[in-house]
C-alpha cells in the first residue's frame, strides 16, 4: 500500500511550515515571527549559556579542585576554541574567543535538533494544539542569517574602529587595482568598489547559506526517510513488506543519522572558523 | 523560504549571548585553567628542583660521614699512641722507682753492715783485750798496746 502523491506532499509541505503568527506569502514581512525557531533558539542559548556559566562558577569557585566529567568536556571545548583563535588571530580583541565559543555551541546544538527523530516533536506540538513545528533554528533562514549578519556587524565595526571611516574606505576603494597615475587609480575606483562591495557582502550569506544548505538537505533527507511508513498503521505489522520497510527505514535514517553526525559538527566549525578569519581580517592593515 | 521579524529576535539573542559568554563564561573558564596550568608548572618545577636538592643534600651528607669517619681513625689512632705513651712513661717511672728503692736498701744493707762490723770489730778488741789480760794476768797498758790492738782488729 503506497502512499498517494497528495499525501506525501502534504507530509513534506508539514515539515516545511514554520509555526508563524499569520501566514506570510511575500519574502519580507518584518510583522511575521517564527515562533518555533525562536522558541527553540533561546531554548538552546540557554542551555548553552547556563551550562557553561554553572562550569565557570564552580571552576572560578577554587583552582585547587580537580575538574572532572562535565567540567574537564567543557574545558576541552574551551581550550579547543581558545587554540583554534590563536591559530588565526593574533591580536588582543577580547570579543573574537567567546564570540567563536558562541558560533561554535549554539551552532552546534541548533544543527543536533536535526538528530531529533523528524516526527517526534512535531507529533508532541499537534497533541497540544500547535499546527506546525519546526525545531532545526538552523532550516531557518531568519536562523542562520541573524548569525551571519551579527558576525557582519562586528565584522564592518571592527574595521572601522581599527582602520578608521577612510582606512575602511580606502580597503574598499584602491584594491584590488591600483595604479601610480593618479588619473587611471580614479578609473580603478569605482571597479574595485564593485568588487570589493560583492566579496564582502557575499561573506555573511555564503556564511549563512553554506549553513543553512547543508543542515535543510539533511532534514530532508531525515523527512524523505520517513515517508517510507507514512502509511503506516499497526496492520503493516502483519505483513513481510511493512517489516522490510520498517527495517528498511531504520537502518537507513540510523546510518544517515551517524554521516550527519560528522555533518553538523564540521559545519558548526566552519561557521566557527570562518567568523574567527573575517574578524581577524576587520584588523589586519594592508 | 522567508525573511521576517525571527530575524531581528535572533540577531538580539545572539548579541546578549556574545555579551553573556564574554562576560560570565570564557574569563571565568579560561582564567582558572590558565591559574591551574601556572601551578602545575609551578609544581613540576618546585618537584625538580627539592629532586635537585635532595641529592645535592645527599652528597653532602656522604661527605660529611666520610669525614667524621676519618677524623674518628684519627682521634683513634692518637689515643691508642698517647695511651702506649703513658704506658711506656708508667712503665719507666716504675722500673726508675724500683732501682731507686733497691738501691736505697743495698746502701742501708751496706751502711748497717758497716756499722756492725766497726762494732765486731770494736767488741774484738775488747774481747782480745781482756782476753791477753786474763792470759797474763796482769794489766795490759791500753794506752801502750793500742795502736798494736788497732792493728789487731784491723786485721778481723
Amino acid at each position: 500500500m503506497a502512499a498517494a502523491p497528495s499525501q506525501i506532499g502534504g507530509y513534506i509541505l508539514e515539515h516545511l511550515t514554520f509555526l508563524t503568527n499569520k501566514p506570510q506569502t511575500t519574502l519580507v514581512n518584518f510583522t511575521v515571527i517564527d515562533y518555533d525557531t525562536v522558541f527553540f533558539s533561546v531554548l538552546l542559548a540557554v542551555l548553552f549559556a547556563g551550562s557553561f556559566y554553572l562550569v565557570a562558577r564552580r571552576a572560578a569557585a577554587g583552582t585547587d579542585r580537580v575538574p572532572r566529567g562535565f567540567q574537564s568536556f567543557v574545558e576541552m571545548i574551551v581550550e579547543w576554541v581558545d587554540s583554534q583563535v590563536k591559530d588565526v588571530y593574533h591580536g588582543t580583541n577580547q570579543l573574537i574567543a567567546p564570540l567563536a565559543l558562541t558560533i561554535f555551541c549554539w551552532v552546534y546544538l541548533f544543527n543536533f535538533m536535526d538528530l531529533v527523530p523528524v516526527d517526534l516533536l512535531p507529533d508532541i506540538a499537534k497533541s497540544v494544539g500547535l499546527a506546525h513545528l519546526k525545531v532545526v533554528p538552523s532550516t531557518d533562514l531568519n536562523g542562520v542569517f541573524g548569525l551571519s549578519l551579527t558576525v557582519f556587524v562586528l565584522m564592518i565595526f571592527y574595521s572601522i574602529k581599527v582602520k578608521g571611516p577612510l582606512g575602511f574606505l580606502a580597503e574598499l576603494t584602491l584594491h584590488p587595482f591600483s595604479s601610480k597615475n593618479k588619473l587611471v587609480q580614479a578609473l580603478f575606483v569605482p571597479v574595485n568598489f564593485l568588487l570589493e562591495s560583492v566579496t564582502l557582502i557575499a561573506r555573511p550569506v555564503s556564511l549563512a547559506l553554506r549553513l543553512f544548505g547543508n543542515i535543510f538537505a539533511g532534514e530532508m533527507i531525515f523527512v524523505l526517510l520517513a515517508l517510507l511508513t507514512l502509511v503506516h498503521s499497526w496492520a503493516a505489522l502483519a505483513s513481510f513488506s511493512g517489516w522490510a520497510l520498517m527495517l528498511l527505514q531504520a537502518v537507513l535514517t540510523f546510518a544517515w543519522g551517524v554521516f550527519h553526525l560528522l555533518i553538523i559538527t564540521i559545519q558548526a566549525f566552519i561557521f566557527m572558523v570562518l567568523t574567527i578569519v573575517y574578524l581577524a581580517m576587520a584588523h589586519e592593515h594592508h | 523560504m522567508h525573511i521576517n521579524l525571527t530575524l531581528v529576535i535572533q540577531m538580539a539573542v545572539f548579541a546578549v549571548l556574545i555579551w553573556f559568554t564574554m562576560k560570565f563564561v570564557w574569563p571565568m573558564i579560561l582564567g582558572p585553567m590558565q591559574e591551574r596550568e601556572r601551578r602545575i608548572a609551578q609544581g613540576l618545577a618546585a618537584a625538580n628542583k627539592g629532586e635537585e636538592e635532595l641529592k645535592q643534600a645527599r652528597a653532602g651528607a656522604e661527605a660529611i660521614l666520610r669525614e667524621a669517619r676519618e677524623r674518628a681513625g684519627v682521634i683513634v689512632d692518637q689515643a691508642q699512641r698517647s695511651a702506649n705513651e703513658i704506658l711506656e712513661q708508667a712503665r719507666g717511672a716504675a722500673t726508675q722507682e724500683g732501682q731507686r728503692l733497691v738501691a736505697a736498701a743495698q746502701q742501708q744493707i751496706e751502711l748497717d753492715a758497716a756499722r756492725a762490723k766497726e762494732q765486731l770489730r770494736q767488741q774484738v778488741g775488747a774481747l782480745a783485750v781482756a782476753a791477753a789480760a786474763k792470759l797474763l794476768e796482769r794489766e795490759i797498758d791500753a794506752g801502750a798496746h793500742e795502736a798494736l790492738l788497732n792493728e789487731f782488729a784491723a786485721q778481723l
